[in-house]
């Protein structure tokens, strides 16, 4: 095998592989931020806590009820989406007519509260979640041991995001939510309930945000702090891709995890800077963001 | 910002509006000079160093309407350099702040003409790039100590003659430190500079039809924060004779946007009281453990969702005057 | 300033009387981090370890009134430095204990030094705390990173684990512990054949598991702590790196992660402690009423928590010899004089550069088949003597210990 930069072939596209894989996991975990902001003008701080009640979730279910990972992908995005619709009406909507700066606030502080609560009762060093049985052990693909799970992880992420880009920018209650989110007024007037669609949208954000948890459960380690060390990457990517471009989160995802995963092979310690860097050059460059519609 | 203090009053009321701002500041040094007999001295002096990050930072969102995520790397790396000029090379203490302001200056100089081109979140966004780029490198590099910080920073003797171990001392300067920076933002506030600021924050559009180069004033109102909150982590670095990961670290930006908003952003004085508040918090429920940070979660919901103007700044409705 | 002063001197005043006199009141800060990191090998369970040593010596010691006030340090020197110097000053509290993250603990050295009061510390892991750091107001229990890296290392080198691959936390701690360990493999006929440096608080390790399992080493080594240490671990199980003969060994890894581990992801991880609850009779009795004080069903004391309780009696019975808490530097330097037994640790003793030394133990983590019931977690390989645990006491560059 030849090398490249002194590193053998075989070794960088097993990297390149794990790369395409983290990226797709950031493209889901993004996913939910992008649909918020895209479609609602919020920021939504508490995604991170939203993404850890996921995993939260699958866990007391699996401890509590025996429903093991696959009902949890389910019901666990099911339950935090109903703790999003409350956190929306109760919270949220009387922040809309204001600055971003107070819903960016109010989600943070809301963060807060969720992880220190849920610290008090599950401690900080983390709770047992193990691979579900069927996706257990993996294939030897000669350059690399590639798990079962992370094959999982790459096909569910691409048909979630794919799926929900889809609903929102070619269907016709995806056209009807983004009429709303530029002229609310005028949607109204059409007879549409625009408030609950907001809701609604909330809700799905953050049922965005606990699959990613679920999926996260098996091979991160799930605790209350799981949210709080990813959230900043997640803006990042947003941030990146366009902060109205739900698309345009995806593919950042994605470009991210390729770009990480050979920045960790060749400069590994600075794969956590990588991505601050490129956000601060996309920032001066293209402002919007990469996809973004609004400057 | 569509929400500050709301003002009643007319330009002909400008005089006894300045005169409700002189009480509050005669209160407040009364306040500073009766504290240390009061209470734990130490947590004044911290408490201040804070107050004047806060206000610096206020200056941006509250008078130009830039909300900086990333204030803590000024505040950080000025830290950083005044223990170090203090420690390594030997400089007296007043030198050794003056350098870590002057850093903060620079890193304020070349962060800003980059993020200025931005508005709204966008800026937001890429102050806290900065700041974390800059907080990795704080991990790293050898002159920052890494996690343990730059511990044993000497106090010194002011001006080399007045040894700053004693309390009494220290209290003097930082507090004689602390109104300095306090009048300066006053001044700046309440000039015409200022009044192009506000010009620009209400409506940026208009002061350029107007002829006014409003990216040098934005520019000139972001490098003046910056050094302000590098003259607070100098004095802090020299007061605590520490400086470390946490001065640089995104949960100080986040820690002076709460003590701007509980204290009342867009006021003067609320950043002050704000940081008074959320320190002494700090310390009084400290025994708590981990319930302090949901405590903090909440007064942030509370105050968003209910006092939006904070605490100077209801009070300040409430009077209807200006603080 | 005046009322402190005042305050003082009453203080003071009362300790001097309290020499002779028959109450002698003590103030124990547990210092610890309560919400991130270290919580779950430190934090509340430290501080319901401080209260049982409190009871304990307050029923031999009728004259004694013990008080244990705690505080969460948020792993920040500069917020411990202020919760410290308000304890000493303003609060009256005699020692502080537990500090779990060595930069904190290293920061509120001087701050003990310059007020004459004295810190036991088990939860930092720094060795320069009794090295080129130490002094005369410090007592270290527990751990630190030599006897894990010495421990570990040389334990698992001798076993047949002689080709390593490090995977580092990319800090200065990090960097130290790869540095210790690496320095004994090396000297025990090992060989290091590479290593890869993760930024602290790094989610996914795949990248690294795969370079570390392209290296072929026999074992793999994790220079981190905490978080890092469970995730690479957990997906070290999904790349199956276990089960195709490569073997993980955690250099800071306390009981509590395990548990969060599970042991399918954590069974065969070999690492050095000097406690487990489920040694010998006397663990067990303390660990079931460290349970009740502690309150919180299901989790494990781990070894910081253990220090903090033996630790304290051990202070607690240098002041009862001294006569007064007055002069910290005063009772360290009884303590180091002292024998101290309890059921926890057996036998330890202080050395002059304030290294509390006591038997080390190098551990295996069970099968699951292996465990018959919940907290079953370890096996014992083999037994450490005291002596030899710790790095000899020349070697440290410790400016208390002379020649």
């Amino acid at each position: 095998m030849f090398t490249i930069f002194g590193v053998p072939s075989a070794a960088l596209f097993g990297q390149l592989l794990i790369g395409l894989i983290n990226g797709s996991f950031y493209a889901l975990l993004s996913l939910g931020l992008a649909v918020i902001f895209g479609m609602l003008n919020i920021i939504n701080f508490t995604h991170g806590a939203q993404y850890m009640l996921g995993a939260l979730a699958a866990y007391l279910l699996l401890q509590y009820t025996g429903l093991g990972y696959w009902p949890s992908l389910i019901f666990a995005p099911i339950v935090v989406g109903l703790l999003g619709i409350v956190i929306e009406r109760f919270f949220l909507q009387w922040l809309y007519k204001l600055d971003h700066l107070y819903g960016l606030l109010l989600t943070f502080g809301l963060a807060l509260i969720i992880e220190g609560v849920s610290r008090h009762y599950f401690g900080t060093a983390g709770l047992p979640y193990a691979l579900p049985d069927s996706l257990q052990g993996g294939h030897n693909l000669g350059f690399m041991f590639l798990p079962n799970y992370r094959v999982w992880v790459i096909v569910a992420s691409a048909t979630v995001c794919f799926s929900t880009w889809f609903v929102i920018e070619r269907t016709r209650i995806g056209a009807y939510l983004r009429a709303a989110t530029e002229n609310p007024t005028l949607v109204r007037a059409f007879g549409i309930n625009v408030p609950r669609m907001i809701t609604l949208t909330y809700g799905f954000g953050a049922a965005l945000a606990a699959f990613a948890g679920v999926m996260a459960a098996p091979i991160y380690n799930v605790s209350p702090n799981m949210g709080s060390e990813l959230i900043i990457v997640v803006f990042a990517v947003v941030v990146i891709g366009g902060m109205g471009s739900i698309l345009g989160a995806i593919i950042t995802g994605f470009a991210l995890g390729v770009v990480e995963g050979l920045t960790k092979v060749f400069f590994p310690e600075a794969s956590s800077t990588v991505v601050f860097v490129i956000m601060a050059i996309v920032l001066l460059v293209r402002p919007s963001g990469l996809f973004g519609r609004r400057a | 910002m569509t929400e500050r203090v709301v003002d009643p009053l007319t330009h002909s009321q400008s005089a006894w509006r300045t005169r409700s701002e002189t009480i509050a500041f005669a209160i407040m040094v009364a306040a500073l000079v009766v504290a240390p007999f009061i209470t734990y001295p130490l947590f004044v002096m911290q408490a201040m160093c804070f107050a004047l990050f806060a206000c610096a930072f206020n200056l941006l969102i509250g008078y130009v309407g830039l909300l900086s995520f990333g204030h803590a790397l000024y505040f950080g790396w000025a830290s950083y350099v005044a223990a170090h000029a203090a420690k390594v090379w030997g400089l007296t203490p007043e030198l050794a702040i003056l350098t870590g302001t002057l850093t903060a200056v620079a890193c304020g100089v070349i962060a800003g003409s980059l993020a200025i081109r931005r508005q709204g979140i966008y800026f937001a966004m890429t102050t806290l790039a900065f700041a974390q780029m800059m907080y990795f490198v704080a991990l790293r590099v050898k002159f920052t100590g890494g996690e343990d910080g730059i511990q044993g920073v000497p106090r010194g003797h002011l001006f080399g003659l007045i040894d700053l171990r004693g309390e009494s001392a220290m209290y003097v300067v930082v507090l004689i430190i602390f109104l300095a920076g306090f009048l300066l933002i006053y001044r700046i506030i309440h000039s015409p500079f200022g009044e192009v600021l506000k010009a620009i924050r209400e409506n940026e559009t208009r002061a350029i039809s107007l002829g006014y180069k409003t990216d040098r004033y934005k520019l000139l109102a972001f490098v003046l924060s910056a050094g302000l909150a590098g003259l607070a982590g100098s004095t802090k670095a020299i007061l605590l004779q520490i400086a470390s990961l946490t001065d640089v670290n995104w949960p100080m930006s986040g820690e002076v946007v709460l003590m701007s908003l509980v204290g009342g952003l867009g006021t003067i004085f609320g950043p002050i009281v704000g940081s008074f508040v959320i320190l002494a918090m700090e310390y009084k429920l400290a025994f708590l453990g981990e319930w302090v940070l949901v405590i903090q979660g909440v007064i942030f919901v509370a105050c968003v969702l209910l006092f939006r103007r904070g605490i100077i700044g209801e009070i300040a409705n409430w009077l209807r005057i200006r603080l | 300033m005046r009322k402190t002063l005042v305050l003082a001197a009453l203080s003071a005043a009362l300790l001097c009387g309290g020499a002779n006199a028959q109450q002698i009141n003590v103030k124990i800060g547990v210092l610890t981090d309560m919400a991130s990191l270290y919580a779950d090998d430190t934090g509340p369970g430290s501080v319901a370890a401080a209260k049982l040593a409190a009871q304990d010596f307050m029923k031999d010691h009728k004259n004694f009134k013990v008080e244990v006030v705690s505080a969460d340090h948020q792993n920040k020197p500069d917020v411990a430095t202020g919760i410290a110097s308000k304890w000493f000053d303003v609060d009256n509290v005699d020692m502080i204990t537990d500090v779990p993250t060595s930069s904190v603990a290293l920061a509120l050295m001087q701050v003990g030094a310059q007020k004459n009061k004295a810190l036991i510390y088990s939860g930092p892991g720094s060795s320069d705390i009794t090295g080129s750091k130490c002094n005369a107001n410090t007592v270290h229990w527990t751990y630190d990173t030599w006897m894990l890296a010495n421990g570990t290392g040389k334990a698992i080198v001798k076993n047949g684990g002689d080709s390593w691959f490090f995977i580092t936390a990319d800090y200065a701690f990090g960097h130290a512990l790869e540095r210790d360990t690496a320095a004994v493999v090396e000297a025990n006929g090992g060989k290091v054949l590479g290593k890869v440096r993760a930024p602290i608080n790094t989610s996914d390790f795949s990248s690294f598991l795969l370079q570390a399992q392209q290296s072929k080493a026999k074992i793999i080594g994790l220079a981190n702590a905490g978080g890092d240490t469970i995730n690479a671990i957990k997906q070290g199980a999904e790349f199956g790196i276990v089960a195709s003969g490569q073997k993980f060994a955690g250099l800071l890894i306390f009981a509590p992660d395990i548990q969060a581990l599970g042991l399918k992801a954590a069974q065969g991880l070999m690492f050095t402690e000097t406690f487990y609850w489920d040694m010998n009779d006397g663990t067990r009795a303390w660990t079931k009423r460290w349970d009740k004080e502690r309150n919180a069903p299901g989790k494990l004391p781990s070894m910081n928590m253990a220090g903090v309780y033996s630790g304290t009696l051990a202070y607690l019975e240098a002041v009862a010899a001294v006569g007064s808490t007055k002069d910290g530097k005063a009772v360290v330097d009884k303590m180091k004089t002292m024998t101290f037994k309890d059921p926890l640790f057996g036998t330890t003793t202080v050395r002059a550069d304030g290294r509390g030394i006591h038997p080390a133990y190098l551990f295996e983590v069970k099968k699951p088949e292996e465990s018959k019931y919940p907290g079953d977690l370890y096996k014992l390989r083999a037994t450490i003597p005291a002596n030899e645990a710790f790095r000899p006491l020349k070697d440290g560059g410790c400016s208390l210990v002379s020649g």
